[in-house]
């Protein structure tokens, strides 16, 4: 187990390791987190103010389309498979992961399919422009011709997030240190075998539902088409059904960050662990039974509107739990405000206010009016950006000592938190007002009424392009010429494993297991 | 050793049940889907081919049948019901006809497309003959009246008094491989 990393090019192309295939993981998610987050900025640009100055509108459909393609399946949620690929075998005691090899395919099938995705814009007809969630028949009938590179894209993402997912299980329920019961197991990794168990079971519908787009274009079915017996309305049902709990699986490893990271600045324990475990589990049921809720304004009778209706408020019951608990922690506690800390406390209350705004599209009568305006837009930015992207950036100025055995910049780091944190606000928070106002979103162009707000958005919108470039900056420069540290512990208030080994991490860790008390 | 083995058990289940959940989306979905529409009556589907059976004629009662037409967007036919309604006596077979008029200079194949409301009727209204059975083949500026045949079942419940039957044309001439003159 002496031996370090191989040399050159080879290490990353053939490596097993789990440190090296965490940080692939992550700088592809960050290259495609730039990648999407130059779509969201055309998108931005060309809404600055009213008329058509920039693109075309079929242009713009293909931005907004695969800015949520991109960031959904390339950014957020390789993101946090590289956080588990790095952290859960150092927190749980492990070697490595359960099926190494595999590991290796599940990542580098990824930047195929998302060279195939993106190679779509440059074919004729366009790329993708249905929208992210592709609802059939735009999807189908009336798709560009690239439709079956997307849908082969699909196909290999999937798969991709179905080997990691399975992957993580088996480390988890296989590799734990003696002594590691599941009930001393960290939050992060608590989440992430649930969030693995919800792409194991959702990411095969979703295959199944691009598959049956396949087979309506290419084959003759007529699965979502209306005039040969099929229904429309059942790729949406399907596509949810793969939906919702697809926007757990986004959010859940985000709460396991900062469920790792908030005790840490507080020096306390965190509140109320094991309710914390079953918070999550009752999330991740219960995503599997309220889809339909994408879906009030399609036709659904009283009973059903009711019912999904009821049922998803009942979500808020679990995290409101999670979101107390993480109050309840930092309550007394000696905190310190690092900028890991800062985008944490960021999380926890932009995060409650995305929950909030979903609290009201969630009851059906008014999502009548809501429904694919600009406030549902800026609704799931609060709870995909403020939540899963700011606990990711937590994460990273987090790790990343540990890491590398380098500290970043903290006034650097704090100054790109304001700086995201404002930009944030200012591209999101008049997202409601326009909603609210009825602007729909997906339209390349805008009533005059709707013009002030829209400028304010997009002054923001470049603020937080601006603050990615700088969370890149610091990046590299702590990797370059950051201060060393060796303290295996890093952060004073730091408990767990993966603290225990040498700052930084070496290549091999735990090669003989730690026993846990 | 132990740790590979369990390793590979696991890997084999988790796939076995990727595996199941991808047939689920495709095998199970779709059908539970017409399912729960036909159990619901949601859907407002009406059946296939309806063999008459005798039943009295419930003349105490009169029922009104209307009928829509319409055409899915860029259908270019002429497509209306003769008749917009009809009362009938619930048992009694009635015949009314569809003028449909392929306006466009090239042969085309339609299909028709029924709904029917109110949601849980489509049980009751049953369709003999009907030009919907098939699809619609039309020549260059060809004009032709469907025929459709149908049967409200006495059983109706009491408190439907007025149906409404639509059809919405869809053009598939793309789809149909072979040209309009075989098919008529």
């Amino acid at each position: 187990m002496a031996h370090g990393p191989a040399k050159g090019i080879g290490r990353w192309l053939f490596t097993t390791n789990h440190k090296d295939i965490g940080t692939l993981y992550l700088w592809f998610s960050f290259a495609m987190f730039l990648l999407g987050g130059f779509f969201a900025m055309v998108i931005r640009a060309e809404l600055f103010q009213p008329g058509m100055q920039l693109v075309k509108p079929e242009f713009f459909n293909q931005m907004t389309t695969m800015h949520g393609l991109v960031m959904v399946f390339g950014a957020i949620m390789p993101a946090f498979v590289g956080l588990a690929n790095w952290m859960i075998p150092m927190m749980i005691g492990a070697p490595d992961m359960a099926l190494p090899r595999m590991n290796n395919l599940s990542f580098w099938i990824l930047p195929f399919a998302f060279a195939i995705l993106t190679s779509t814009l440059f074919m004729d007809g366009g790329g993708p422009n249905f929208g992210w969630t592709f609802y059939a028949p735009l999807s189908t009938t009336y798709a560009p011709d690239s439709v079956n590179y997307f849908i082969f894209a699909m196909h290999i993402m999937g798969a991709s997030s179905i080997m990691g997912s399975i992957n993580i299980i088996a480390t988890v329920m296989n590799m734990r240190a003696p002594g590691m019961t599941y009930m001393k197991m960290p939050l992060f990794v608590w989440t992430w075998v649930i969030t693995a168990f919800l792409l194991v079971a959702v990411m095969p519908v979703l295959a199944g539902a691009v598959t049956m787009m396949l087979m309506d274009i290419n084959f003759g079915t007529s699965f979502f088409n209306a005039a040969g017996g099929g229904d429309p309305v059942l790729f949406q049902h399907v596509f949810w059904f793969f939906g919702h709990p697809e926007v757990y699986i986004i959010i859940l490893p985000a709460f396991g960050v900062v469920s790792q990271i908030i005790p840490t600045f507080s020096r306390k324990p965190l509140f109320g662990y094991s309710s914390m475990v079953y918070a999550t589990a009752a999330i991740a049921f219960l995503s599997f039974i309220v889809w339909a809720h994408h879906m009030f304004t399609v036709g659904m009778p009283i009973a059903g509107e009711l019912y999904f209706m009821y049922a998803t408020m009942l979500i808020a019951v679990p995290t409101g739990v999670k979101v107390f608990n993480w109050i309840t922690t930092m309550y007394k506690g000696s905190l310190t405000f690092e900028t890991p800390m800062l985008f944490s406390i960021a999380f926890v209350i932009l995060f409650t206010f995305g929950g909030f705004t979903g609290l009201m599209l969630s009851i059906a009568a008014a999502d009548m009016q809501y429904h694919d305006t600009y406030f549902v837009v800026a609704h799931f930015h609060y709870v995909m950006v403020a939540g899963a992207v700011f606990s990711g950036t937590a994460a990273i100025y987090y790790w990343l000592p540990k890491w590398c055995g380098k500290m970043y910049n903290e006034t650097m780091g704090q100054v790109q938190f304001w700086v995201a944190f404002v930009g944030f606000n200012i591209a999101f928070m008049p997202q409601h007002f326009l909603g609210l106002a009825g602007m729909p979103r997906r339209y390349a162009d805008y009533g005059l009424q709707f013009a002030d707000w829209n400028m304010v958005s997009s002054v923001g919108a470049f603020i937080y392009g601006g603050a990615q470039l700088m969370l890149l900056f610091n990046v590299v420069m702590t990797i370059r010429n950051g201060k060393p540290v060796s303290d295996p512990k890093v952060w004073e208030g730091a408990e767990g494993l993966e603290w225990t080994v040498p700052t930084p991490a070496p290549y091999h860790t735990f090669a003989t297991p730690p026993t846990v008390k | 050793m132990e740790a590979n083995r369990s390793n590979r058990t696991l890997l084999g289940q988790l796939l076995l049940l990727a595996a199941g959940m991808f047939a689920f989306a495709i095998f199970v979905m779709p059908p539970l889907y017409d399912l729960f529409c036909e159990i619901t009556g949601l859907g407002g589907k009406t059946k296939g081919v309806y063999e008459a059976v005798e039943v009295k004629i419930d003349t105490s009662r009169e029922v009104e049948v209307q009928f829509l037409a319409s055409n899915n967007e860029s259908m270019p036919w002429v497509f209306q019901p003769t008749e917009h309604h009809v009362v009938v006596h619930p048992g009694e077979a009635r015949k009314v006809t569809f003028f449909a008029h392929n306006t466009t200079g090239r042969d085309m194949v339609a299909q028709a497309i029924p709904s029917m409301v109110p949601n849980n009727t489509a049980d009751y209204f049953h369709k003999t003959e009907c030009f919907c059975f098939n699809n619609q083949p039309l020549a260059a500026g060809e004009k032709a009246e469907l025929d459709l045949i149908f049967i409200v079942d006495p059983d109706l419940p009491a408190s439907v008094n007025s149906l409404t039957l639509s059809y919405t044309l869809f053009d598939i001439t793309d789809s149909v491989s072979s040209p309009v003159a075989q098919l008529q």
